[in-house]
């Protein structure tokens, strides 16, 4: 019966907030707000995704920038193959994403803890290498996007971007809700307590963390699909910094990854106190508040924001009663 | 022919910098297990204190790395200080968080370099620095020799000290048995401290031979990420003889795929290696 509450208040707060974006793009006249906007929405989409396979079974992916840098390549290479609209790239950058994760996760899910994450620094840099040798898509030196014209009731290009980006927070949060309380979600952080028992239980734990590399990755390439749009322009060494990496880990660990909210409250509090900062004083500093961050909560606050605001998350995940 | 030739002996030289640069890994996370991924960030930490000793005082970058291998045996001292009291004592979940707390302090340095020096490639003056010596056909920098040289010498000096001297013993019983060592009265904690330290500290050393061999930029350590682990896993976790014959196979494919390919595929190399070995044999070469 709860249960069944949540979800009404869930779906309830979801029409809300699409709602509410919706309204803001045909309301607001500055553009600035949806320049900003669209990247905390980016960053939320990303640490919801990321948490998926790092925080409900504790493999920590390095290689968020991988799956980005796919996204938008793939975005990228449609658009200027056959003019693809928007939604084909985002649903091609998904596709290709669950493949790369499919492919990832069967080379890699078998390593334990730091050469899992070592292994997807690796698959990153040698996925940026592939492209920077790529012609087609301009190599290392990048390539000039012409946005199409803009499609009603959308007014402006970077309004709909920031619409089409909050409907991908939309989609990956209720992934990550409905994982975080099927029986993937129950297996998955059975395995992330204790890998053997879970195994030894009848935890098909192999399949349980493809399911979820996949749907991770699926999520994050979709996520970094309206990139190049965003900037009108690509290069390799942006499209896959490492900077996202550590974005998306920093803000879903900062959260806390016992629930899904947390990658949300993370990303919302770092992209925020970023877009500011990067007004305010520089993008260097962004990324050294970000690593500051990460270190004093990971040292302070194992169970991260939602571990400080609600006690029994810090009982929960910690694996004891 | 003579193109290989020369590609296979600038690879050996190459390779045995490559050990110098990996050998603390080959402590820190081969015998002590510490997922220490912050460790190529305090490499190039070290090559701009040379470059910054280098520039203000003209000093000899050798002497200077010599000169930062104190602060960098405090710094490893306290770096484990603050990973054990977080993640080691309290056991739980030390693994996701102790790899993210590496992560993360790798890129506060990243930014703490950018914000103090710019994002321009920084270099070192010495005498022994542009000149090379002639063979017939090919050239040698000079500079590729001094940091040979040097860096078998330091590669030489822990593998004997790990093997021979007292504490090294206590250093790779710790690895191996910490209950045992503990039941014999030692305090392992106190060892492995000093095993970080001393890990850290060839960093000095290996800093300066980093900045002798060419320019360094604050991202640098990006690509040493899959350089040194893939010398460390291919080695096999802790050995010290292994770390040099890895580091080597790595130099001369690098040297290698860089004649043959050009430049634009060196960063793939080690990270394509390094999956290679952890798909293949993920105890390394000379595993236990």
């Amino acid at each position: 019966m709860t249960k069944h509450r949540n979800s009404i208040v869930f779906w309830a707060g979801v029409a809300i907030f699409l709602a509410a974006v919706l309204m803001m793009t045909q309301m607001v006249r500055n553009e600035y707000p949806f320049f900003a906007g669209y990247v905390i929405l980016q960053f939320i989409a990303l640490a919801v995704a990321w948490s998926i396979l790092g925080g409900y079974a504790g493999y920590v992916n390095f290689g968020t920038n991988a799956f980005f840098g796919i996204g938008v390549y793939t975005a990228v290479a449609l658009f200027k193959a056959t003019g693809a609209p928007l939604v084909v790239q985002i649903a091609a950058a998904a596709f290709v994403g669950m493949a790369l994760g499919f492919g990832v996760g069967l080379l890699t899910l078998r390593m334990r803890g730091i050469f899992f994450s070592i292994a997807t620094i690796a698959l990153a840099i040698i996925i940026e290498t592939f492209v920077m040798n790529w012609r087609f898509v301009g190599g290392a030196a990048g390539i000039q996007i012409q946005r199409p014209p803009v499609m009603a009731p959308f007014d402006s290009y970077v309004k709909m971007l920031f619409f089409v980006q909050a409907v991908m927070v939309v989609i990956a949060v209720s992934i990550a809700r409905y994982i975080q309380n099927s029986r993937i979600g129950r297996g998955l952080q059975a395995l992330r307590d204790d890998e053997l028992a879970a195994e030894c239980t009848g935890v098909p734990t192999l399949k349980l963390k493809l399911v979820a590399c996949m749907i991770s990755g699926a999520l994050i390439s979709a996520a970094g699909a309206p990139a190049a749009m965003y900037l009108q322009y690509a290069d390799p060494s942006s499209a896959f910094n490492l900077s996202y990496s550590v974005s998306a880990l920093a803000m879903a660990l900062i959260g806390g990854t016992a629930h899904w909210i947390g990658p949300v409250l993370g990303a919302i509090l770092l992209g925020s106190t970023q877009q500011l900062l990067a007004v305010t004083i520089s993008s260097e500093v962004n990324v050294l508040v970000l690593g500051i961050m990460l270190v004093l909560f990971v040292v302070g606050a194992p169970k991260g924001i939602i571990g400080l605001l609600r006690p029994r998350y810090r009982l929960r995940a910690g694996g004891k009663p | 022919m003579d193109l290989l030739l020369g590609a296979v002996v600038l690879g050996v030289l190459l390779g045995c910098f490559y050990a110098a640069v990996s050998v603390g890994l080959s402590v820190s996370f081969g015998l002590l297990d510490v997922p220490h991924v912050a460790h190529p960030a305090f490499l190039v930490l070290a090559s701009y204190g040379v470059y910054q000793l280098n520039e203000s005082y003209d000093i000899d970058p050798l002497l200077a790395g010599l000169a930062l291998t104190p602060l960098f045996f405090l710094f490893g001292l306290l770096a484990y200080r603050v990973y054990y009291e977080t993640f080691e004592r309290r056991g739980s979940d030390a693994g996701v968080r102790g790899i993210a707390f590496f992560f993360g302090i790798a890129f506060i340095i990243e930014v703490l370099i950018i914000l103090q020096f710019g994002v321009d490639q920084r270099s070192v003056t010495a005498t022994y620095i542009g000149k090379s010596w002639r063979f017939g056909e090919f050239r040698i920098p000079i500079r590729q020799l001094v940091a040979f040289a040097v860096a078998l010498a330091l590669t030489v000096l822990l593998a004997v000290y790990l093997s021979k001297t007292f504490m090294g013993r206590a250093i790779r019983a710790v690895a191996q048995d910490e209950e045992a060592l503990r039941l014999m009265g030692a305090n392992p904690v106190r060892i492995k401290q000093f095993a970080f330290g001393i890990a850290t500290a060839v960093l000095g050393i290996a800093g300066a031979l980093l900045i002798i061999v060419a320019p360094v930029e604050p991202t640098l350590d990006r690509a040493y990420i899959g350089r040194t682990f893939c010398v460390v896993v291919m080695a096999g976790l802790g050995s010290i003889s292994g770390t040099l014959i890895a580091a080597i196979i790595l130099g001369v494919a690098e040297s290698i795929v860089l004649t043959l390919f050009g430049a634009s595929w060196a960063p793939a190399i080690s990270f394509a290696m390094l999956l290679g070995v952890l798909a293949v044999r993920p105890q390394g070469l000379l595993g236990r």
